[in-house]
């Protein structure tokens, strides 16, 4: 290849803008988070690099030195080992019971010396890189039920592994993977399906039975209303609508059931500080509400970097993991949040667009997953830091401390913008 | 193909980010009460109280002062004490009062300071200063006892105490907390806000755990403790102790003011209590064995004592007769006609009438007051008269407040128009007759023992008097209320003087006063009293000031249940002139005698007779 000498010319600098800023901020929030007034720790003292600033210093200088080796590699190693990384990162996922390590309650962690890796983490790239390569082939039709059945595999394997780690968080990220194969043909009825079942649930655990039974039954009224009169005519229509009616409803019923019988005891409570916030506040509730509290004290301009009172002094915990948004709400209050919310998106606009450019479906399709994966993360970082969502281990992507998410989050960015600035030496289909 | 997806799911995208920020925007910016917790969280206010002024006599002497003590904590994770027994050896406790107190800490918290050791004082800090090195997680804290030096003018200062939640509740601009000190009686009341300086309030952060992380906002919204003012009281303290030595074993007052500036110079209640006993532990205890006392010993009897100003009240009816132009000096009243009994001797003049106190006398020159140049009957004539006097003596601080700095004066009764009307219902009910007794300070006047110096002092000053104060200056400049500067005369002329103060001599030098109360070389002049009580033996009561030219002491001494004014207040009073006018006392024998005079079997009489209530009928 004679141009890949000039990768810096075709890299998407303003992606990789959005990137530094990202890191940036939230090595300053982490600082933040960390900083003690009584004894601020200087970059020359060996104590700040036990302190989360520090390490995570050093994890954006070893994400550095990631993106070097990505970028070096051939942009087709991805395409040609991706089933081969895929079958890698199962095998860490399978073997990760017997021989990781037990941290924050979690088995999931491998640990190499001092340095600690969740493979989960990586399985994210890794299936999105599968899923891409399976759909680069021409054949693969979305709307044809065999292909959506091999998606769903190469989906489920990897997200069933971690489920049974115990990791249900992060194994609901691969439900991420809706936007991709949407954009690569699935039928819109499947994310109208998942939206609408999520809609139940919540709705089931908020209102009783009979209100979704009367919704359900002026929701049919009007779709018969708006029907073309030939329908309307036929006798089906109502046999269908009702048989409908009924099938949701026993869904409908069924969450009490599932919310009592099928779920752990912590996942449990975790949904019901979610609906009902006054529960148990000093428990459960003490990190939706500590949470609330931080960011709601900031106000409109917030209280100034390193002013911040709720997140420094450990009222919130995971400060500087999940709950890293809690720092930007106190301290930057509502202008900061607002601004972060619109730059997020807007990286996520550039990214779609970068994705829609691509020659190659592999890469187009690998880029709406990475958009999928980012998406969710930030849905669900945000929303249960809110009170919106409930509560899971699900890090903001490039602002949460913590090596494995930092190096994750990095090594799926910047496959997408290698593959990106090879875009032209891509065949087009 | 599907490129129009890419909008739906970006559609998507925006809705969820509109969601995130319309709830943002209700968190942070409408709704408060997570600011609110916030600060509850995280800041916790920090009290500081500072010391309370000082009170110095009006030599520099301390009377009233701060002591520190020290009050031990620990933190009991940060505690190491590896030596339990050296430990225990250092700050005197015994191993057991150690583990258990330890305990009781790591119960309350392992993280926040808990009390180990109460009220250390200065010597056992310094002793254990050195050692604190060997015991982290140990630490002191500054506290202050109220510390009296001299328990002879308790009364007067008053006493510092937690506040009561009735006052608590009443307190104009809500600066006291529950458990706060304040200024119950005395100066420590009516300068309460002087002594008290200015609290500081300090916000400190602290962490989920409770442990302090440092000055909110670097300390921008902190404020100092200021210390409170010192005092600079006119008590003469030599002089205050040795009143107060004379008046042992005697209930009763002395008050002794220095007439040109209104400055009290000394104040004996009697009998009084330990100050030092009421701060601290002991208060609550000592307290109600106090307050149970018939003898009183809480009560402040010079501003707030009743008492009948009996002869003594003569020299305001010799001043005020002249005033109204009624009696002179050469004006002469024979017995005859006089419902009052004389103490046998014949017709005197005004001068004469001072010496022997002779009642009669003053019963026709009232009469003379209340008839004179007055039309109607007589019932009009003696409303008529009567107002005219008593506008006259109100003057002289009768039936009204001085005004001095102590926070519990009473008025007294001054008898005029209003005040008979009430008592007999009505207008016209009454007349001369019914009124003659208060021409010798008897019947319905009342006045305290501290109008009656005012009263010596303005005799003194031939006219006026500076409202009687015992603080003379108010911290570093020493400033105070003009009110304690300005002279209120009292609207008799000076020449009317003269034959009162010859009448005092007399009675000092030949009259009704004893041997004992004569100092041979100060020219003392006074005027007894006895105050009748329906109780028990008469009040003796003395009022003077010495020398005769350019005076420098009025003094009222009352003893009650003590008889003649002359035998046992007026020696009193004498043996005090003396000390402060020479600082010594030559007269040992009669010293020792009123030092050891003791006049309580009378009271007790009294009071076990009063003190016996029916318990069967309620």
């Amino acid at each position: 290849m004679t141009d890949s000498n000039h990768i810096q010319g075709r890299i998407d600098w303003i992606t990789v803008g959005f990137y530094v800023l990202f890191v940036g901020m939230g090595w300053l929030n982490i600082y933040s988070a960390v900083y003690s007034p009584d004894a601020p720790l200087a970059f020359s003292d060996s104590a700040f690099y036990d302190s989360n600033a520090g390490k995570q210093l050093v994890w954006i200088g070893t994400s550095f030195v990631l993106i070097i080796c990505i970028l070096v590699i051939d942009f087709r190693f991805f395409e040609s080992f991706a089933l081969f990384i895929y079958l890698g990162l199962l095998l860490l996922l399978i073997t990760v019971p017997f021989l990781g390590v037990t941290i924050n309650g979690s088995h999931s962690w491998f640990k190499f010396g001092s340095v600690t890796i969740q493979p989960a983490e990586f399985a994210k790239t890794a299936t999105a890189l599968l899923l891409a390569k399976y759909l680069n082939d021409p054949l693969v039709n979305l709307s044809k039920f065999p292909f959506q059945w091999k998606a769903a595999l190469i989906i489920g394997i990897p997200m069933l592994l971690i489920i049974g780690s115990n990791e249900t968080g992060s194994a609901l990220v691969f439900a991420s993977f809706l936007i991709l194969l949407y954009r690569e043909g699935l039928p819109g009825v499947y994310p109208a399906l998942f939206i609408g079942g999520i809609v139940l649930f919540v709705s089931a655990l908020l209102v009783p039975a009979w209100i979704i039974l009367l919704a359900l039954v002026i929701l049919a009224g009007l779709l018969v209303l708006f029907m073309p009169i030939y329908m309307q005519r036929d006798p089906k229509t109502y046999l269908r609508l009702s048989g409908a009616i009924a099938v949701i409803m026993t869904l409908a019923l069924l969450v009490d059931w599932v919310v009592n019988n099928v779920l752990k005891e912590h996942q449990r409570n975790r949904i019901r500080v979610l609906i009902d916030p006054g529960f148990d506040p000093r428990g459960l509730g003490y990190q939706v509400t500590q949470s609330k509290i931080a960011i709601g004290s900031g106000g409109f301009w917030g209280k100034g970097f390193l002013g911040g009172t709720q997140t420094k002094f450990d009222f919130v915990p995971e400060q500087s993991t999940d709950m890293v948004f809690c720092t930007i709400g106190e301290e930057h209050g509502f202008v900061g949040v607002m601004l972060m919310i619109i730059c997020f998106l807007g990286f996520l606009w550039r990214l779609m667009y970068l994705a829609d450019l691509q020659r190659s479906r592999f890469a187009r399709a690998y880029g709406f997953g990475l958009v999928g994966i980012l998406f969710f993360h930030f849905l669900v970082n945000i929303g249960m830091t809110i009170g919106l969502m409930p509560i899971m281990g699900i890090p903001l992507p490039f602002f949460s401390y913590g090596g494995s998410s930092l190096w994750s989050f990095t090594i799926l960015l910047f496959i997408f913008l290698k593959l990106d600035s090879h875009r032209s030496d891509m065949l087009s289909r | 193909m599907f490129t129009q997806r890419r909008n739906l799911i970006f559609l998507f995208f925006g809705i969820v980010g509109a969601i995130f920020i319309g709830k943002l925007f209700f968190l942070q910016v409408i709704d408060d009460t997570y600011e609110k917790a916030a600060d509850n969280n995280a800041i916790r206010k920090i009290i500081q109280i500072p010391f309370r002024g000082e009170v110095y006599d009006r030599f520099g002497k301390l009377i009233v002062y701060n002591t520190p003590v020290y009050d031990l904590y620990m933190i009991p994770r940060k505690a190491v004490v590896k030596d339990t027994n050296h430990f225990c050896r250092v700050f005197r406790v015994t191993k057991e009062y150690f583990i258990k107190t330890t305990q009781r800490a790591r119960a309350y918290s392992r993280v926040k300071p808990s009390l180990f050791l109460k009220h250390l004082s200065k010597e056992d800090f310094a002793s254990v200063q050195d050692a604190m090195v060997d015991f982290p997680g140990f630490f002191f804290e500054t506290n202050a006892f109220r510390t009296y030096q001299s328990h002879s003018f308790s009364n007067a200062l008053g006493y510092v105490a937690e506040i009561s939640p009735t006052a608590l509740l009443d307190q104009k601009d809500d600066y006291y907390r529950q458990g706060d000190y304040v200024g119950i009686s005395g100066i420590e009341s009516f300068y309460e806000e002087t002594l008290r300086g200015q609290r500081g309030v300090k916000y400190r952060m602290v962490n989920s755990n409770g442990v302090e992380k440092g000055d909110y906002k670097n300390g921008s919204l902190n404020i100092n403790p200021v210390s409170g003012n010192n005092l600079y009281t006119s008590i003469d303290l030599a002089i205050q102790e040795y009143a107060d030595s004379l008046m042992q074993h005697k209930v009763g007052s002395l008050v002794a003011i220095e007439p040109s500036t209104g400055e009290i110079l000394a104040m004996v209640s009697a009998p009084s209590y330990d100050a030092s006993q009421l701060t601290g532990n002991n208060f609550s205890k000592y307290y109600q064995q106090l307050a149970l006392d018939p003898m009183k010993p809480l009560l402040n009897r010079p501003p707030s004592a009743y008492y009948r100003p009996g002869s003594t009240f003569k020299l305001v009816q010799a001043l005020v007769g002249q005033q109204l132009g009624f009696i002179g000096p050469g004006t002469v009243f024979s017995h005859a006609g006089a419902p009052v009994k004389c103490h046998g001797h014949g017709p005197v003049d005004l001068r004469g009438a001072i010496r022997v106190s002779c009642n009669p006398y003053f019963y026709h020159a009232f009469r003379k007051m209340i008839y004179d140049n007055t039309t109607g009957d007589t019932y009009e004539r003696s409303a008529k008269g009567l107002q005219r006097w008593a506008d006259l003596v109100a003057n002289f601080g009768f039936g009204r407040k001085l005004g001095v700095d102590l926070g519990n004066e009473k008025k007294g009764i001054l008898p005029n128009v209003e005040y008979y009307n009430s008592v007999y219902k009505g207008e016209k009910m009454w007349k001369f007759s019914n009124i003659y007794s208060i021409s010798i300070g008897e019947g319905e006047i009342v006045v305290s023992p501290l109008k009656m110096a005012n009263l010596a002092a303005i005799i003194a000053n031939r006219g006026w008097y500076i409202p009687p104060h015992v603080v003379k200056g108010i911290g570093l400049q020493k400033s105070i209320d003009p009110f304690y500067k300005t002279p209120v005369k009292v609207g008799v002329d000076a020449k009317y003087f003269n034959v009162v103060i010859d009448g005092m001599e007399d009675a000092v030098t030949h009259g009704t006063v004893e041997a004992d109360g004569r100092i041979p070389d100060i020219k003392m002049v006074g005027k007894t009293g006895t105050s009748q009580n329906q109780k028990g033996k008469d009040h003796s009561i003395f009022i003077a000031f010495a020398p005769r030219d350019n005076p420098k002491i009025a003094i009222a001494v009352f003893v009650e249940n003590a008889g003649f004014g002359g035998s046992a207040a007026a020696p009193i009073a004498s043996l005090v002139v003396e000390k402060y006018l020479k600082r010594k006392v030559d007269r040992k024998a009669v010293e020792t005698k009123f030092m050891n005079m003791n006049y309580l079997p009378n009271v007790y009489s009294v009071t076990r007779k009063k003190a016996v209530p029916d318990s069967t009928k309620k």
